[in-house]
């Protein structure tokens, strides 16, 4: 497979468990994407509004004071109580498996947990060329010995224990919005 | 069986919201297990499921061990105990020591299986299941009604009323309102909680890894926001290798809810960062309770290759009418019945051990290849020896012993059964046996037994000879069953024996754990059927084909009667059931059909002998359709009809049920007639069309076949 069907595959199957993908060429759009989605969310809705921004890749190169004066109530300190009220987190993830639209995060650092488990939204970023087609294939890779908390995530959190009616959302985010983005490096 | 039993299951089966999710799930598990499993081969994965568990399985102790070590030298405490005590009094221990108030649990079996709950709530400590089900369950004081969808048994309404005793005011019925009440309910207890309990779906040694699967995202929070994080994990959870996870959790999500992955699957391989900066405190408890012991029986050492998806529940024709409830312990359905009779006591699987029917269909999609019914019965001959058998059986089984007893017996029935008999059925007996016919009629047992009618026949001399193994029903209720072999075979130009000294197969006492009966059955068909000089011996009856050819030597296996091996292998090697054989003669052109006939529609019944235990199904409907019929597939067409030999003397309520589904999709199909390999299927299933005065025929492929061949007739000359 070329990376271009590995990425549509990885595509239609996070979009069959109800993630949302949106694809970017440049760190740029992206960038743009997501700081547009959180102006949107501030003013939507009812509730006090916090974005939470876990440290990343993605965030080199990049002035976060800017990018808070953006959003307002954006934050980069991400805190145990902070993230129990935020409505957004953000952060990215290290690999992607395409059979199963599945994320993959060396998440043993407690930010990257607590932005992906306490918030309503998560925001997960992913650069394109960490697509790899499945799960042998992320394993081989995969190396415990130094990421002693790997987070794997398909979709948003979920359930069906009522009736067997899948509803999503149950403890972890109840959407899962996915950001890939072909080139991270350069702004432009 | 005692009452309380057979009342759980009549509460159960006149639970309609049991009774109906589970019906509904059933259905839609099927499918949306095949779609899951679209574009990867099933034997393959399981295969390797199956070698890499068992591998383990074999290699507990040294398994234990070097996950001790490695996850001891990233910084775990390990524990390793085989006392479901001392896992209780560690945990205990570690609470108390660090002023731990409240626990958060996310769903574990194996702490379910040591009532942990119970204990820390006695001991002052408040304990909060997290996975949905587990809490709604939790909250409303009852037990799982299955391992994987705890509340199925459950309404909407019953679950908001629940909730609303929580916060002392009404609340709607709305699935998503309550699933978002939960949430809410869930979050401060989450992050009070200074302690929290997982299980682990697969511990691997070589790396000392956990990894945790759930849709809910409940693992995640039990395992980040409280600041001591313990994992009570059954050493049958234990992996060699890192790249074992790959085959187990392709099988896993997909064979317990048709997912390709779950939403979190956690690999944790040493204590990570509180939120507060310190480092967690990880206790993983390796418990054994019995584990090593199931290991080192040759027979039940396979069990511990479940990966506990709960397939099995979910196409078990008795679950899904029953309920997880009715097994009255932690484990549920098939493989429940297995871990409850080791993890607790053989006598505990007593009375749950009778509700398999053997129909197999859970050794269809076990995804670790557990022969669940094989080790069912294995269970049930174990119970027979420690406990013995009741009286009753015994003494039916001791007349089973004796051919000439039983067939007299069968003979005197013909006439006394006169009162209660007429065209052929049993509609009503009275007093203590008319649970038999409340649901079906049954046959009468026929003037004429075909041993009897076999030397009337006119047949063609020849040297080809094949010997027929009739079994009771076809001997003593449908002696036309028996004719049509003998006329389809002489067709070809083959002479038929009977050898006379046959008898019960043994079949209804290996069934009934009775295997010292079931051996003497087995020695004597071997002898007479072994003193004819012939290269076939068939049978027109899938369970006997099935006691001939396979069960006879296993009877004598497990009892160790290895002297009687070598002739039972020989009759093995020689046993061939009706469609298969008729097949093989059709295919050499030894027999053909009349030509262009357009003989009308039918649907197929699959029996459970013949479909999985001897893998046939295409063969009689190949030929059928070779004959000039048209197939109009039923649903579930493999699924049992619920006669299950003597089980539907023993349940009957369950048989019925079962029963009336398969009638249903036959009248679904719309046709008039309906064939099937097996006269045991045959009596259940014209019992139930009889009762219901339905129309529709029922009748064994080998009556269609006699009638549909091209007469060769000047081989049917007189002696």
């Amino acid at each position: 497979m070329t990376q271009a069907e590995i990425f549509e595959t990885f595509r239609t199957r996070a979009e069959s468990v109800s993630a949302e993908v949106h694809h970017f060429a440049r760190k740029g759009a992206a960038l743009d994407f997501i700081l547009e989605f959180l102006c949107k969310e501030a003013v939507n809705n009812d509730a006090p509004f916090l974005a939470l921004w876990a440290d990343c890749p993605f965030l080199n190169g990049l002035d976060k004071s800017l990018l808070a004066g953006k959003v307002p109530n954006l934050s980069f300190d991400v805190t145990r109580d902070l993230a129990a009220s935020a409505r957004v987190g953000i952060s990215q993830m290290d690999w992607a498996l395409a059979n199963t639209g599945t994320l993959v995060q060396d998440a043993s650092a407690v930010a990257q947990r607590l932005v992906s488990t306490l918030p309503n939204i998560h925001i997960a970023i992913v650069h394109s060329s960490e697509i790899v087609a499945d799960l042998p294939a992320f394993l081989t890779k995969a190396d415990p010995k130094r990421a002693a908390y790997i987070s794997m995530i398909t979709g948003p959190s979920r359930t069906a224990d009522i009736e067997r009616v899948l509803t999503i959302g149950v403890h972890g985010p109840e959407r899962l919005i996915i950001v890939a983005v072909d080139e991270l490096g350069e702004m432009n | 069986m005692r009452k309380e039993f057979t009342d759980s299951i009549n509460k159960a089966l006149h639970n309609s919201n049991l009774t109906g999710a589970l019906g509904r799930f059933s259905e839609a598990y099927r499918v949306s297990r095949a779609k899951a499993y679209e574009g990867i081969d099933f034997e393959a994965v399981r295969t390797q499921v199956a070698e890499r568990k068992s591998y383990a399985a074999s290699h507990l102790d040294e398994l234990a061990e070097t996950f001790t070590r490695k996850a001891e030298a990233s910084g775990a405490t390990v524990f390793r105990t085989s006392s479901p005590e001392e896992v209780r009094q560690y945990i205990l221990k570690l609470a108390r020591e660090n002023g731990v108030e409240s626990i958060v649990k996310s769903k574990s079996m194996a702490s379910e299986e040591i009532h942990l709950n119970d204990f820390l709530v006695k001991s002052g400590i408040s304990v909060r299941e997290t996975d949905l089900g587990e809490w709604i369950v939790q909250l409303a004081k009852q037990r799982p009604s299955h391992m994987v969808m705890p509340a199925i048994h459950m309404t909407k309404e019953e679950i908001a009323d629940i909730f609303g005793k929580e916060v002392d005011e009404p609340l709607t019925s709305d699935i998503p309102k309550l699933v978002k009440f939960a949430r809410g309910q869930m979050r401060p207890k989450f992050l009070a909680a200074g302690m929290g309990i997982t299980g682990a779906n697969i511990a691997v040694a070589e790396t000392g890894s956990l990894v945790i699967v759930t849709n809910e995202g409940n693992a995640r929070l039990v395992t980040t926001l409280p600041k001591i994080h313990v994992a009570i994990v059954g050493i049958e959870k234990l992996v060699a290798n890192f790249e074992d996870i790959t085959p187990i959790l392709t099988a896993l999500p997909r064979s317990a809810t048709g997912q390709l992955l779950t939403s979190y699957v956690s690999i944790i391989s040493g204590p990570v960062p509180n939120t507060d900066g310190t480092v967690k405190d990880l206790h993983i408890i390796l418990m054994d309770n019995r584990r090593t012991a199931m290991s080192q029986d040759p027979k039940f050492k396979q069990a511990l290759q479940c990966i506990r998806c709960a397939s099995c529940l979910n196409v078990c024709p008795v679950f899904r009418l029953v309920g997880g409830h009715v097994f009255g312990k932690v484990y549920t359905g098939g493989i429940g019945t297995i871990l409850t009779a080791w993890f607790g006591a053989l006598k505990e699987s007593d009375e749950i051990q009778s509700l398999c029917i053997q129909c197999g269909n859970c050794t269809q999609v076990c995804p670790g290849k557990i022969q669940i019914p094989d080790l069912i019965l294995e269970l049930r001959r174990r119970l027979a020896v420690e406990h013995g058998q009741p009286l009753v059986q015994k003494a039916a089984f001791s007349v089973v012993n004796n051919r000439r007893l039983f067939h007299s017996i069968l003979r005197a029935g013909s006439l006394a059964q006169k009162p209660f008999s007429k065209d052929g059925f049993i509609r009503h007996l009275p007093l203590f046996l008319s649970e038999m016919t409340d649901f079906r009629s049954l046959p009468a047992i026929a003037e004429k037994p075909f041993r009897d009618t076999f030397k009337t026949i006119d047949q063609p001399k020849s040297k080809e000879k094949i010997a027929f193994y009739a079994g009771c029903l076809v001997d003593f209720a449908y002696p036309e069953i028996g004719e049509s072999v003998v006329k389809v075979l002489n067709n070809a130009g083959i002479e038929v024996v009977f050898p006379e000294g046959q008898t019960c197969c043994g079949a209804p006492a290996r069934y009934s754990g009775a295997y010292e009966v079931a051996a003497q059955n087995a020695t004597d068909n071997i002898e007479a059927m072994l003193k004819e000089d012939v290269h076939y011996v068939v049978s027109p009856c899938p369970t006997c084909t099935v006691a001939l050819k396979q069960d006879f030597i296993s009877t004598f296996e497990s009892l160790g009667k290895s002297d009687s091996l070598p002739g039972a292998r020989e009759l093995a090697s020689k046993v061939i059931d009706f469609s298969t054989l008729v097949k093989k003669l059709v295919d050499e052109g030894r027999l053909t059909f009349k030509e262009g006939k357009q003989l009308g529609k039918f649907t197929y019944h699959d029996s459970c002998h013949l479909k999985r235990t001897l893998k046939v199904s295409n063969e009689p409907r190949e030929l059928l359709a070779k004959a000039g019929y048209e197939a109009v597939e039923m649903y579930e067409a493999d699924m049992c009809c619920g006669m299950g030999g003597s089980y539907s003397l023993k349940l009957p309520e369950i048989s019925a049920p079962i029963l009336e589904r398969k009638l249903k999709n036959i009248k679904d199909a719309d046709v008039p007639l309906v064939l099937m390999d097996c006269p045991g299927c045959m009596m259940q299933i014209r019992g139930g069309m009889d009762k219901a005065c339905s129309a529709t025929r029922v009748e064994h492929t080998a009556q269609r076949l006699a009638q549909a061949l091209e007469n060769t007739g000047s081989k049917r000359t007189a002696h």
